[in-house]
């Protein structure tokens, strides 16, 4: 059973470690947003899409590559985010949780119709930038260069936002505001400005997750929708505003995925789904998560 | 079970120009007119009328429910709905938003304590933005409080809740705030940590911070209060200086209930 080659079994881990790039990358984006706002973003699969075809757009459009679009691409996805949350998501502020969820979730649903009223379902292509191309032979296997760069991108991206909230100033106005935000705004910080800007940060997050997928998954418009409840599961399994749960769990449940492919492939698209049943059992704060 | 309403056996106000308010020098910092506020639906201060001058400790008194702490919250801002009138330095708070009127120069001790357990000691203390200069240093608060300095690392909550009411009103020194709102800064702690913090709040009148105190322990508030208002019912039912303490103790045992 376990006669397993060498090269199949680093190479599924290698689908491992970038699926779980793209899942600590989301579910870091939505930690910090449930954390900040309260609200469960279920758009984030679709701002995600919508990021991938930013960059798709900035090269058809304005003729802008893959490097303008790592930089260009979150940072406009941000700004609309923003929007989203001063017109719509900050009138549901105080409410149940499944307002803010089923809003988001009409979003959406809405801009994934969008997309694919116009793009069709079938994806468009977006190439790996010049500089990334290539793979270097590692002796037991092929290693694509832009893979490496996503896994290590990512990570570095993952570390420094872990760092940003958890170890600076503005980070310890995050957690504080997280905890009691008319406290903090009772000391003369402007919680309502900090929160626009922690949603328009998640959203842009997601948006660099969209750009890094483009040249491996092409763009498409239901790329975020296929994702998104994985990378759910991920955050209910890493523990609700969890940000090193995030992380950690996004990284290590795309390696227990490729694992499941090589072992027993039957199980790869549920396994991430067992996991979460049985964290939900044994410890339904999560693995990371603080028992309120 | 239907609630039964609110009890309002005392819903005139005994405020009068009869009672003598005991005058001190200077204009009010801090002038509360017909303040009122509400909790949703619930309708908690029915005109409160008080004033703080500057450099003064006054403390409010009452029992449980009279509306202490929702009068510090409403100077705040922190109460959903307010009316009324409450001008710091001449500008008018009923209306602003928390933040701005922490930045006039108002800060606020919550009852609860409000220590950030995802934080540590050092960035509980050093949270609260600066709204002015003329705060007290970092060095100054750990000669106030030495426990804090030894806890810098520390989960803000797993300090003792003496260490976190230090910490609670650390905090707030920092900032240059010239009003301080402290609510029962003494509930639930030790006797030995009570006169600190009494000491504490002595001290910062003598270098010219202006106190609003909310306190159920009239012996605490005696030692450093210099004036009292009572309150009962969403509203300010009495009034007197410290000097008038002992020729009102019958009327405060009544008011208080003690």
């Amino acid at each position: 059973m376990f006669n397993i080659s060498t090269q199949a079994l680093f190479s599924q881990l290698l689908v491992g470690l970038i699926n779980g790039s793209f899942y600590a990358l989301l579910s870091l984006g939505l930690a910090v947003i449930f954390g900040m706002l309260n609200i469960i973003n279920f758009a984030h699969g679709a701002l995600y899409m919508m990021g991938a075809f930013c960059a798709y757009f900035l090269l058809s459009i304005a003729g802008l590559g893959y490097w303008w679009a790592l930089v260009l691409s979150p940072l406009i996805m941000g700004a609309f985010g923003m929007f989203l949350e001063r017109t719509m998501l900050h009138r549901l502020a105080g409410l149940d949780h499944l307002y803010g969820l089923l809003l988001t979730f009409g979003l959406a649903l809405i801009f994934q119709g969008l997309f694919q009223n116009y793009f069709g379902s079938s994806g468009l292509p977006y190439a790996i930038p010049q500089e990334l191309t290539g793979a270097q032979n590692l002796g037991f296997m092929f290693l694509p260069n832009y893979r490496a760069w996503v896994v290590v991108f990512s990570l570095a991206v993952c570390l420094a936002t872990w760092f940003a909230i958890e170890k600076t100033k503005l980070g310890a106005y995050l957690r504080a505001a997280t905890e009691n935000p008319s406290l903090v705004r009772a000391f003369g910080v402007n919680v309502p400005r900090m929160i626009t800007l922690t949603y328009g940060f998640g959203v842009g997050l997601a948006a660099l997750a969209g750009v890094l997928a483009a040249p491996i998954n092409q763009v498409r418009p239901l790329m975020g929708g296929d994702l998104i409840i994985v990378v759910f599961a991920v955050v209910v399994i890493g523990g609700m505003g969890s940000i090193m749960g995030s992380i950690v769990t996004g990284f290590a449940l795309g390696l227990v995925e490729g694992l499941t492919k090589v072992f027993y492939p039957e199980a790869s698209n549920t396994v991430v789904f067992v996991i979460m049943a049985l964290v939900l059992l044994v410890k339904p704060a999560g693995l990371f998560g603080r028992t309120a | 079970m239907p609630r039964s309403p609110p009890m309002r056996m005392c819903s005139k106000p005994i405020w009068g120009p009869a009672m003598a308010e005991p005058q001190t020098a200077g204009a009010p910092l801090l002038e509360v007119k017909g303040l009122q506020a509400w909790y949703g639906e619930s309708h908690i201060l029915h005109g409160v009328d008080f004033n703080v001058r500057k450099g003064e400790v006054v403390t409010l008194l009452g029992r449980n429910g009279a509306g202490k702490t929702t009068t510090l919250k409403s100077i705040m801002g922190i109460v959903g709905k307010r009316r009324g009138s409450a001008e710091y330095e001449g500008h008018q708070t009923v209306g602003l938003t928390s933040d701005r009127i922490a930045r006039l120069g108002i800060a606020l001790c919550p009852e609860e304590r409000g220590i950030f357990s995802s934080l540590s000691v050092e960035e509980n203390l050093m949270l609260p933005p600066r709204v002015a200069p003329g705060g007290l240093t970092v060095e100054q608060i750990f000669e106030l409080f030495p426990n804090l300095k030894e806890r810098l690392n520390s989960q803000g909550t797993k300090l003792s809740g003496g260490e976190q009411q230090m910490l609670a009103i650390g905090r707030i020194l920092r900032t240059g705030a010239r009003l301080l709102m402290l609510d029962e800064p003494t509930e639930g702690l030790a006797p030995v940590i009570i006169d600190q913090i009494g000491h504490t709040i002595a001290g910062l009148k003598r270098q010219g911070f202006t106190i609003l105190l909310v306190e159920q322990n009239f012996r605490f508030a005696s030692k450093v209060a210099d004036r009292y208002y009572v309150m009962e019912h969403g509203r300010v039912i009495d009034a007197f200086a410290n000097a008038d303490l002992e020729a009102n103790m019958g009327k405060l045992h009544d008011y208080l209930g003690v």
